[in-house]
């Protein structure tokens, strides 16, 4: 490729192209992105690892994820402290599992951890309050999201203990039908 | 350079509109926001929703059985920590609740295989492992687990991880990177497992190892090729009419309203089909050889012409008595034998010996091209039926998707505020759809209330027929009067249209109130009813139109002078049509615009009208059914209606978002779709048909006009032709049985349609929906 990059050793691109769903230029690219986050705290040179976070906030601002409901948890979600602080490792897991790529059922499980609002492996009722609220905006009664949420996790819950799963969470997921353009010709 | 990837991937965390992908080389081309559009494939084409699908395809053993674990790991989570695993690997490995470990490391999620449906079928008895992926097991979600439901089970322990180390060692580089790169670990310790795993088995990077070379040309063709489709994409996605603006409606308002604007498209397009074949075989051949005989005292174009269809319209392409029954011939021959002379192409010749005449015989192209036509559009709407009776038959079925649609409709493409917006609010809609459809039958009533309810339902219902009857009625008379009257002046001939037009306004309204009066408790109830009443103003007005058209004009014509009954039925239609529009118009005017300033500055209130989708919707059929009766009489008037339908799409949208409000009670459109369509079909399709059908073969055509003016009925001059061509090319004559056989025996024709839809509805109703939800949750069709 000639390629004269400094920012990697080629063992350290060896080992994202086999551990992610990237390639090296992609690597490089996504490089460029996190560093533009936070230029002053993104060294240039990662040949050996630095421990550097890049926090939450500025990960939320990303035009990809600046609108999308679930920023907050989906960049908690792949931080390793829990509060959303990135390091260069856990931005590229994040982008690699997201991408349309990554099987279906490493998303699966990745979706059970973001709508996990509290941590606790299930999805109870107040998570899923909290993530229809963040869905609809507020677009919903309270008594509505109350509605919803009972019927969700009755259809959903197949163990009975009133929260959901991710045994649950993925039987569900997997009976989702195509969803079908409503009279499309 | 190190295209040696055989695997397609593709990074999209994007702004929805943007389709585009970056070449491989023009990476640093693509603005930052694009940056993750990187798309390029080591295989077919594969299209987003399918990528998934063809990477396992591709890579051959994607169908990975259940391989059924053998003895559940009941290890705990200090083993865990010993070997100091990130505390985001705990989080994850933690979350992996009720899955009995398997033999190995059961942390390695395989792929499900496809054709697995059924999900709650209890466990069978473990197969024998086969050698590429048994060692990564997977317990099965969605059984009755019989080891522990609960969510704390850890399923990977220490001494799990030495087992997934000599796993990846004991598998091809190809399924292990594969495996690699599905573990939920984080990427430091997918690291170090592809550190333990691959360091002393060979250096470098496990893809490079395994790449032919001859892989390289297929890689550059495939990228190649990805290209000019993805800049194809977008032409053609804007070819799709008005896709963009139905997305919009619907966030907004809701399916059901959005149903009715591709209704409207589809009449569109039917319409576009009529047109092109009438345009094609009927207009532009007589066209280019316009009739002799013209009464020049109509040459004169006024105004009022155009509304009327009378005057100057009436000997022009527009109506039946232009087109002659002669068999017009075209002169093939001047560009050829120029070119074979060699000499320039613009000798014009003279030469009458050398023209080859191409025979085009015009009654028989007009009786055959409104015959094929209908035929045509008759399997489409067969057929669209079956289609969408497929579907919504799918969604009656299942019922619970109350927790699909709360987690699986999210579409994480989406990045534009806006855009996010209209989700939000499309799901919230949605939901609130299923909600009332789910608590509508939750409430019961007392005796005396449900006595009640039904005498204000008798009441209603009376009053509907007693207006429906009246309407009719009216119509029926003023019809009679005019057909006794004798010539009238042409503004008098805008009476009957106006009188039909002004009932087909006023009455839904009616109809509206007594559904308001009567207070049903599901909302698609509302819709049934308010549909049913519609539906029968609409046949009764359409029946008493061709009692008088077909009952009284056609077969009396000298009673009213005319000495083409079938332009005055041609005229007529198309009056109505125009009519039908202008009265729209000032319906949408007056009753939507004006309503709604009235009812905010006089009556202080700021409920906006409802826009009311089964008027609406009627008022198309209706319209439609008003072309297809008029096709035989004015091959032409598909033009008006397809500028009526352009017309009004754009008014009725910017009357929606302007003044009306959605469906107070939102309903769910897909079964409506539907009924639409059965609509279409089954009242309007078919009545037009055989209306046809009947003036074909029964009605003697006038003699002093049209292409079947000496003719007993219009159908004679296709047996006519027939046996032209069969004593002209007597080899031809098979072809007049098979005629013959199909047309004297319709039976015939019937059972070969019958039989093909029976199998295409076969197939559409049959439960086809893949288990594709590959991407479904971050990715997932936009439910239009």
């Amino acid at each position: 490729m000639g390629n004269k990059q400094t920012t990697f050793t080629d063992e350290q691109l060896e080992a994202f192209q086999d551990c992610t769903f990237f390639t090296r230029k992609e690597i490089l690219r996504l490089h460029g992105r996190y560093r533009e986050l936070a230029p002053h705290l993104v060294p240039l040179d990662y040949t050996n690892n630095p421990d550097i976070r890049v926090p939450l906030t500025l990960i939320t601002s990303m035009p990809e994820l600046k609108e999308n409901p679930f920023r907050d948890r989906i960049v908690e979600t792949f931080s390793e402290d829990g509060q959303g602080n990135l390091s260069f490792n856990d931005f590229v897991d994040m982008f690699s599992a997201l991408c349309e790529t990554s099987p279906r059922e490493l998303k699966t499980i990745y979706a059970f951890k973001i709508y996990d609002f509290n941590r606790d492996n299930f999805i109870c009722k107040v998570d899923l309050e909290k993530m229809l609220n963040k869905l609809t905006k507020g677009e919903l009664t309270p008594e509505e999201v109350t509605l919803v949420c009972d019927k969700a996790v009755e259809e959903a819950d197949l163990d009975g203990d009133s929260k959901l799963s991710f045994a649950d969470f993925e039987n569900m997921v997997s009976k989702a039908p195509d969803f079908l353009s409503s009279g499309s010709t | 350079m190190r295209s040696s990837r055989s695997v397609a991937h593709s990074v999209s965390l994007k702004v929805d509109s943007c389709q585009m992908d970056s070449d491989y080389e023009n990476l640093g081309g693509c603005e930052p926001g694009q940056v993750f559009l990187l798309q390029y494939s080591g295989g077919p084409a594969a299209g987003c929703p399918d990528t998934l699908e063809l990477c396992e395809v591709r890579e051959g053993t994607a169908t990975s059985q259940h391989v059924r674990d053998e003895t559940p790991g009941e290890e705990q989570i200090s083993s865990l920590r010993r070997n100091h695993w990130s505390a985001a690997t705990l989080k994850v490995l933690s979350a992996m609740p009720s899955r009995t470990a398997g033999k190995s490391s059961a942390a390695v999620i395989s792929r499900r295989s496809r054709p697995q449906r059924h999900r709650t079928s209890p466990r069978d008895s473990s197969q024998p492992p086969r050698p590429i992926q048994d060692d990564f097991s997977e317990a099965d979600v969605g059984e009755a687990s019989t080891e522990g439901a609960a969510g704390n089970n850890f399923w990977f322990t220490g001494n799990k991880k030495e087992q997934l180390v000599s796993n990846l060692r004991g598998l091809s580089a190809s399924e292990a990177m594969r495996k690699l790169r599905a573990l939920p670990f984080c990427l430091a310790d997918k690291m170090e497992l592809r550190r333990l795993a691959f360091s002393d088995v060979a250096t470098g990077s496990l893809i490079s190892r395994n790449v032919p070379c001859y892989s390289f040309l297929s890689v550059y063709i495939s990228r190649t090729w990805r290209h000019c489709l993805f800049s194809c994409h977008s032409v053609l996605g804007s070819l799709h009419l008005w896709q963009l603006s139905t997305k919009r409606l619907g966030g907004r308002f809701g399916t059901g309203v959005v149903s009715y604007f591709l209704f409207l498209r589809m009449l569109l397009r039917l319409n576009l089909l009529l047109l092109v074949t009438n345009g094609l075989f009927v207009v532009v051949p007589q066209a280019i050889h316009p009739p002799p005989l013209r009464d020049s005292h109509l040459d004169n174009f006024i105004g009022l012409n155009l509304l009327t269809g009378t005057g100057y319209l009436s000997q022009s392409v527009m109506f039946y008595g232009y087109y002659t029954n002669t068999t017009v011939t075209a002169c093939q021959a001047a560009l050829s034998t120029a070119r074979s002379n060699g000499g320039s192409p613009d000798l014009p010749v003279r030469d009458n010996d050398r023209c080859q005449t191409v025979p085009y015989n015009i009654p028989a192209a007009y009786f055959y091209t409104t015959a094929i036509a209908f035929f045509i559009t008759c399997i489409i709407l067969v057929y669209s039926i079956s289609k969408s009776f497929g579907r919504s038959f799918h969604v009656l079925k299942s019922n619970r998707n109350l927790a699909v649609k709360v987690f699986c409709t999210w579409d994480f493409k989406l990045s534009k505020k806006t855009s996010v917006r209209f989700q939000s609010e499309k799901i919230s809609i949605q939901l609130k759809e299923l909600l009332s459809e789910m608590i509508s039958g939750d409430e019961r009533k007392s005796c005396l209330q449900g006595l009640g309810h039904l005498v204000v339902n008798l009441l209603t219902w009376a009053v509907c027929l007693v207006g429906i009857t009246l309407g009719a009625t009216g119509v029926h008379f003023l019809s009679e009067t005019t057909i006794r009257r004798g010539a009238v002046r042409e503004t008098e001939l805008l009476l009957l249209s106006a009188a039909v037009s002004g009932v087909n306004l006023l009455l839904p309204g009616l109809f509206n109130l007594c559904v308001w009066v009567e207070k049903h408790d599901s909302p698609s109830v509302y819709v049934y009813v308010s549909i049913f009443r519609n539906l029968l103003l609409k046949i009764s007005i359409v029946g008493v139109l061709c009692f008088r058209w077909l009952g009284r004009v056609a077969v009396e014509p000298e009673s009213r002078d005319l000495k083409c009954w079938e332009s005055f039925v041609g005229q007529e239609l198309y009056r109505l049509l125009l009519m039908d529009f202008i009265f729209t118009v000032l319906y949408t005017f007056l009753g939507e615009f004006l309503w709604r300033l009235f009812s905010k500055q006089v009556l202080k209130r700021n409920r906006k009208p409802v826009f009311d989708i089964a008027r609406n919707v009627l008022e198309l059929i209706y319209g439609q059914t008003l072309t297809w009766l008029g096709v035989l009489f004015s091959p032409p008037l598909p033009v008006v209606q397809i500028i009526k339908l352009l017309l009004l799409f754009y008014l009725k949208k910017s009357s929606l978002i302007a003044n009306c409000q959605g469906p107070g009670q939102p309903w769910r459109a897909s079964q409506m779709t539907t009924l639409f369509s059965t609509l279409l079909f089954f009242p309007s399709f078919v009545s037009a048909a055989v209306s046809i059908a009947y003036t074909l073969w029964t009605i003697k055509p006038s003699s002093g006009c049209g292409p079947f003016r000496t003719l007993t009925t219009m159908f004679h001059s296709g047996k006519l032709w027939a046996q032209e061509l069969e004593n002209a090319h007597p080899v031809l004559s098979w072809l007049s049985w098979v005629y013959n056989s199909l047309v004297e025996n319709p039976v015939f024709l019937f059972l070969a349609t019958g039989v093909f839809l029976r199998g295409r509805t076969k197939g559409s109703s049959s439960p086809n929906c893949k288990p594709s939800v590959n991407n479904s949750i971050w990715f997932p069709l936009i439910d239009e």
